[in-house]
């Protein structure tokens, strides 16, 4: 295997990425349009990248398989941005962003890239702002912060319940500018089938036009992975439907080392499951516990109706076991309570597997009015899939898988194992170590886009030689030989059993035996069913229509086929990670109160997960996290 | 619940296309509009049959990917709600649904309910955004911004470009759309130094595609899922007015008219 280099640089954590900046070698502004440079996904990670790599003069090729770059699913975010501006005086500093980080991803996410992240944090804001971004405003017109998730200052900027949604589409817009300037050459309805790897370097990309079905090649200097995270491996999810893992599988599988796999998010405020037709989950943003009191009836099975339940026959279990973080501790913490609460039988909706989100205090305190301000499309979100109003009765929530923490192993320059592989936002493995903090993901996605790899790709492009490649050579002939044979199997088996159901059965298996508790006996028999189920696809499926057209089962297919090996890795990882840690809670490791319990004398490292070949066990690799700042304690949020 | 769909089914662009009857039985009253044709999808591709195309992927009204037009209303009954927010507790049991996809010259059908929508992504390019290369920007706060103006050009921004306002315009008018986006950038004061050059650009382009005149039929916003009012084309026909009396280089350029 290929030792893991993470490349941070040396000197003190404040001066590294200043250092590191000057240290890099730059391409010479004549020169970067000699550059090509692929980008894939045109989330707030890719948009921002592909518009940024573009402005500085490299020419771009930007991919999404979505109709439009605007349709990404950084879109969907709710919540907010942090950013390390202390605009509010409340004690906030690049350090404590930094210290938070470290300590909410549990001590498992490098610090010189998490010091990075907080660094840079500023700059974000100030670029969107500049970009017209309508972030929300005080009467005098400084821009409003609020206090989110887990966090003790209010240092999250937000844009009413649309954060993400703005973010990206000023991403959208500065690439939208790039694309009419003719500056970068836009594939939409294209997606990523498979990385081309010439000499021991990522050269291109195999791609299917979505609507004529053709198989091409696209050849460049460097690939940008921004394809997000695999959260829909467990079916439902909050993520968008044709969220998958495919891109990065499949550099997986040509030498890209995978990151934390088992390091997956589930968000404590979604709104339950309601029936077997379920397509999604819905995320109710995180910003609810702000004014919701989370709880449940302290009785086993009372089954009244919540506004008759008496005071002191409630149990608003998150401020009484975490007093001084309340119904805002960390998202891990308030997930595996959720669960705790509804595992004793005192879980409430039709399926008790549900806790109550209520608002009656806040509205009696500040007035409805004042909650419709800051939550009326949250709550008319909620009304419309319930058919309930929040207004008058408290809201159900239930835990729901969210984010990834895991990905694609990058160093320092966000370059994977592969050189010339470059991975960004939630793609990679990231800054946010086994836990991500609320309003985190828009900060590393993009941080990574306008601010990170636009400054480090210079070094991987100035100091490589690069022999002249194009689609025509053999390695291309060769990966789409491949693809076209995946796709023709895919087709060809002919049997009755539909896609949709195989993911389903997975998501399942994934989240009953690899969810929010995981045991040694669980992990194992996800490690038997996943295969069993792999090959019944394989036997069974079926596809129908052809290749050469737009054909959405065929598209669903192939994402479903990579999600069935995928899975099995991502139980692999939680198999062999026996300390509890973030959003990886073993059972077998915990504290006497049922806190998790880390490992940190065997588990303090990045588990970087190398192929080996069709039916032989992945190579461990692992990069030591080295603490030269933060002292790791065991987090405690009581 | 049960319910009768009539649903266009078009193979490609130059197929002519037409409506084919489904059975969609057992449907839970509380499964969204998309499950349902889901479950739909499901039946026919278990007898391996090609399932009927449509564009969707968050399902909770932010992406702008889902488009039917369902019984001649885009996005379907629910006001201010895109089709994927939709559920089936809309309809009566027994009900008879039909489903097209949006109607306009510049939005050509892929396949079945799925339609080109680039040309608004083109009238982005053309000038929807504020020049600001990554680097350059001062701090954030040295630009104050009065609450309403954030708040009414947050409105605006709200348009998830999804061409509902297209479909259900007779006359096929992308003015919603192109009047949102000049007016969240128009009331911003980032966005005033390209004011004039971007709404000249971003109506040339709206016209360039095909896209009909505005005649203040009112259809688009009562169609629109984010519920943005006509006042912003307005707003747009003003600042157009303006640009191409006194706008500098650029009347130079397009002239008046």
């Amino acid at each position: 295997m290929t030792p893991l280099d993470s490349r941070v640089p040396a000197g003190p954590l404040a001066e590294k990425w200043d250092r590191h900046k000057f240290e890099m070698q730059l391409v010479n502004p004549a020169n970067k349009r000699k550059h090509p440079i692929i980008v894939v996904g045109t989330g707030l990670a890719g948009a921002s990248a592909a518009a940024t790599l573009s402005e500085l003069g490299y020419r771009v090729q930007c991919f999404c398989f979505h109709d439009s770059p605007r349709r990404a699913h950084s879109i969907a975010a709710q919540g907010g941005i942090n950013a390390a501006k202390n605009y509010q005086n409340d004690g906030d500093s690049v350090f404590r962003l930094f210290y938070d980080t470290i300590k909410g991803g549990d001590f498992r996410a490098r610090e010189a890239n998490v010091y990075r992240l907080a660094q840079v944090s500023g700059n974000i804001i100030d670029q969107c702002a500049a970009q017209g971004v309508p972030f929300a405003r005080e009467y005098g017109g400084l821009l409003a912060n609020r206090s989110f998730g887990g966090a003790q200052v209010s240092r999250t900027f937000y844009a009413r319940g649309q954060t993400g949604q703005q973010l990206l589409l000023g991403a959208y817009q500065a690439l939208e500018r790039q694309i009419g300037r003719g500056a970068v050459e836009m594939h939409p309805h294209t997606e990523m089938l498979d990385l081309v790897v010439v000499d021991g370097r990522a050269r291109g990309i195999v791609v299917r036009d979505l609507v004529t079905g053709r198989i091409e090649s696209y050849a460049a200097h460097a690939v940008v992975l921004a394809t997000g995270g695999y959260g829909n491996v467990f079916f439902l999810s909050t993520n968008a439907r044709n969220c998958n893992v495919t891109a990065t599988w499949r550099a997986y599988k040509r030498g890209a080392a995978f990151g934390n796999p088992c390091f997956t998010q589930i968000h404590p405020t979604c709104i339950p499951v309601s029936g077997d037709y379920q397509s999604k989950l819905t995320l109710m943003s995180e910003s609810l516990r702000n004014d919701g009191r989370v709880w449940v009836p302290a009785r086993i099975g009372d089954a009244r109706p919540p506004r008759d339940i008496p005071e002191d026959e409630r149990d608003y279990f998150l401020e009484r076991k975490y007093p001084s973080f309340g119904n805002l501790a960390p998202r891990d913490i308030a997930s595996r309570a959720a669960k705790q609460a509804c595992d004793e039988g005192r879980g409430v909706g039709p399926t008790r597997l549900g806790v109550y989100l209520d608002f009656a205090d806040a509205i009696a305190r500040v007035g409805a009015q004042a909650i419709r301000d800051r939550y009326g499309n949250l709550f008319d979100m909620y009304e419309r899939i319930t058919d309930e109003n929040p207004y008058a009765v408290p809201m159900r929530i239930y835990p729901a898988v969210h984010y990834t923490m895991g990905g694609l192993w990058v160093d320092y320059n966000l370059m994977s194992t592969i050189p010339g592989l470059h991975v960004i936002g939630e793609a990679n493995f990231s800054d946010h170590g086994a836990n991500r903090l609320g309003a985190s993901a828009l900060m590393q996605g993009l941080a990574d886009g306008y601010f990170v790899l636009p400054a480090t790709i210079g070094d991987y492009l100035a100091s490589t030689p690069f022999a002249p490649v194009d689609t025509s050579h053999p390695a291309f002939r060769a990966v789409e030989a491949d693809v076209a044979e995946r796709t023709t199997r895919l087709l060809g088996v002919r049997g009755n059993r539909t896609v949709d159901s195989f993911h389903r059965q997975l998501g399942k298996i994934m989240w009953e035996k690899c969810g929010m508790a995981r045991t040694e006996a669980g992990l194992t028999e996800a490690l038997a069913d996943i295969p069993a189920l792999r090959e019944e696809f394989w036997r069974t499926v079926t596809v129908p229509g052809s290749g050469q057209e737009l054909n959405q089962a065929l598209e669903k297919a192939g994402r479903v086929a990579d999600f069935l090996e995928f899975a099995e890795l991502v139980c692999l990882d939680a198999l062999h990670r026996t300390e509890s840690c973030g959003g990886h809670f073993r059972e077998e490791s915990q504290t006497a109160d049922g806190e998790a319990l880390r490992d940190d004398a065997h588990f303090a490292y990045v588990a970087a997960w190398e192929y080996a070949g069709e039916g032989t066990a992945p190579v461990l690799n692992k990069e030591p996290l080295e603490f030269e700042t933060v002292h790791l304690s065991q987090r405690s949020y009581k | 619940m049960d319910v009768t769909l009539r649903v266009w089914r078009q193979r490609g662009p130059s197929d002519p296309g037409g409506i084919v009857e489904y059975p969609a039985t057992g449907v839970s009253p509380d499964a969204s509009f998309l499950e349902m044709l889901d479950l739909v999808n499901e039946g026919l591709m278990a007898r391996g049959e090609p399932p009927i195309a449509f564009a969707h992927d968050c399902r909770e009204g932010i992406c702008g990917a889902c488009s039917l037009m369902i019984d001649g209303i885009a996005h379907g009954p629910m006001a201010g709600a895109a089709t994927c927010q939709v559920h089936m507790r809309s309809f009566s049991d027994g009900a008879t649904i039909t489903i097209e996809p949006w109607r306009a010259a510049a939005f050509p059908v892929l396949k079945d309910l799925i339609v080109d929508r680039s040309a608004l992504d083109r009238i982005i390019a053309a000038g929807g955004f504020v020049t600001a290369a990554t680097g350059g920007a001062q701090d954030a706060n040295a630009v104050l911004v009065p609450k309403e103006a954030a708040d009414r050009a947050m409105d605006a921004a709200a348009c998830i470009g999804c061409g509902a306002c297209v479909a259900a315009c007779p006359n096929a008018s992308a003015s919603l759309f192109t009047a949102a986006k000049v007016s969240h950038l128009g009331l911003m004061p980032q966005g005033q130094p390209e004011r004039s050059r971007r709404v000249i650009r971003m109506v040339a382009q709206m016209d360039a595609e095909g896209f009909g005149d505005c005649t203040l039929f009112g259809e688009c916003q009562d169609a629109c899922p984010k519920e943005i009012s006509i006042d912003v084309i307005a707003r747009m026909h003003r600042d157009h007015m303006r640009a191409v009396w006194f706008g500098g280089e650029e009347r130079a350029e397009t002239g008046p008219g």
